[in-house]
């Protein structure tokens, strides 16, 4: 997926980067918490992923308006869905359910208020976590591994890749993405990281068959002092001091 | 020319009550009652795929006796109904009295202006953040609107049942109780009802978004064996 769907021609809010992990029974989406409008922080704690249903979730990039009105409508219509014919959408049919949206969404997109969603779930069906990735143009591709969105996803993707494996948990998927947005945040200006003094973490949920939960801010403030106490360590030079 | 006959208003009238109720009389009751954790929906339903009970909205329960396809036509114009007045307001603005009195719209109208009555008897409720925010609203074939106290019986032989649910049903209580109450009064001193006869869904009080469950058959013979 190309990073420049942050392309700054319009001044309204951009969401920026979010990754989703496939992890041994589930999946792990994760989004930064920062708006921009060109080179200005809009907001600082605005939230990129939300649940679908009760066993998917849809991570947003681009235009930050009309991707959570997409989000909105997506969320209705598959609770609809399951509520009229008494049974939920399968998790194929969601995906392509949100890639009508996004096709129909083109003409906005083709004047600036592009909108790249990531959608992952855990299929009952198949008892494991899939992913999808999606173009401007509704083009719908599912990732075996991982995928991420954003203008942070060059980086995100990287670290990603160096750390996966096969046999990841729940809980190391959930390291793998944090230590992946981190350094977005690091390199890329429209990403943001995690903010220690306000207490803004970024969205964190796994998707399992438990369903999506999303993760409390206590656990994620221990997950990264955990995190930058490892960094520290691998800076500081042998017997001396860090500096 | 011919004549049409001349029919008085009050025959007409109580021709399609008859034919109507003659309709929902056929088919097996169901019974709905309140308890501490939320709304018990108990119905008497062979079925395992044609549901009597279901949901609407996140604290808002359908339930219908009588001609299946013309209950669940109502019950999609509900849950359409619901959704896109969340959608386009607030999710806290769907309420089960305005979906009420929409039902008892279409009743109304259906009653006196087509040639054919829907046979029909249905009940919209709504779990409150506490017991005394439950309500039940019974609308019949003709578009009769009743809000219902504490518990309410849809169908045939409601009298009857009515008078054994007024005997059993207590202020309070636990989902089980009320389960347990409701089969009674609906199987009657002549019968027991095995959980695979039963569909029972509870409104559950229980802090979550949505609070529609269905209780499965392990659940409910557990409740009925208490």
């Amino acid at each position: 997926m190309p990073a420049g769907t942050l392309d700054g021609r319009l001044d309204i809010p951009h969401g920026t980067t979010c990754v989703a992990i496939r992890y041994a029974s589930g999946v792990v989406m994760a989004g930064d918490r920062r708006a921009t409008s060109g080179n200005f922080i809009s907001h600082r704690s605005i939230e990129k992923v939300f649940p679908a249903d009760r066993h998917s979730g849809v991570a947003i990039a681009g235009a930050a308006g009309p991707a959570i009105e997409m989000v909105r409508l997506f969320q209705l219509q598959l609770e609809h869905y399951e509520k009229v014919e008494g049974a939920p959408v399968s998790l194929e049919g969601k995906a392509n359910q949100l890639s009508q949206m996004v096709r129909n969404h083109l003409p906005a997109a083709m004047s600036g208020l592009a909108v790249v969603p990531l959608f992952a779930g855990y299929d009952t069906a198949r008892q494991s976590g899939r992913l999808f990735q999606y173009d401007v143009t509704g083009g719908r591709y599912e990732e075996h591994d991982h995928a991420a969105t954003g203008s942070g996803s060059m980086q995100a993707t990287t670290v990603v890749k160096l750390g996966w494996s096969p046999s990841l948990d729940a809980d190391a998927a959930v390291g793998l993405a944090l230590r992946a947005l981190l350094e977005a945040a690091d390199e890329d200006s429209a990403t943001g990281g995690p903010d220690m003094m306000r207490r803004i973490f970024p969205v964190v949920a796994t998707i399992s068959a438990d369903g999506f939960q999303r993760l409390g801010d206590d656990d994620l403030e221990g997950r990264y002092e955990a995190i930058f106490e490892q960094i520290a360590t691998n800076r500081a030079p042998e017997g001396g001091d860090p500096s | 020319m011919t004549m049409p006959f001349y029919v008085a208003p009050e025959q007409m009238m109580k021709d399609r009550a008859d034919y109507a109720r003659k309709g929902i009389a056929r088919g097996r009751a169901l019974v709905a009652c309140t308890s501490d954790e939320g709304i018990v929906l108990c119905a008497e339903n062979p079925s395992r795929m044609l549901r009597k009970v279901s949901e609407i909205y996140d604290r808002i329960a359908f339930a219908g006796v009588g001609k299946y396809n013309e209950f669940d036509q109502l019950r999609i114009a509900g849950v359409r109904h619901a959704d896109l007045k969340g959608y386009a307001f607030s999710r806290e603005d769907v309420d089960a009295r305005g979906l009420a009195n929409q039902y008892a719209q279409i009743l109304g109208n259906v009653f006196t202006h087509e040639m054919k009555p829907m046979e029909v008897e249905i009940l919209v409720c709504e779990v409150g953040h506490e017991p005394a925010g439950d309500q039940l609203f019974h609308i019949l074939y003709d578009g009769t609107l009743v809000d219902e106290n504490g518990w309410c019986v849809l169908g045939g032989e409601a009298e009857a049942i009515g008078e054994r649910m007024g005997g059993a049903w207590a202020e309070g209580g636990t989902v089980a109780e009320a389960v347990k109450a409701a089969v009674d009064a609906l199987a009657g001193p002549d019968r027991t009802l095995p959980a695979e006869e039963l569909e029972i869904a509870v409104l559950r009080r229980n802090g979550e978004r949505r609070c529609f469950h269905r209780l499965d058959d392990d659940v409910v013979a557990g409740h009925l064996a208490e």
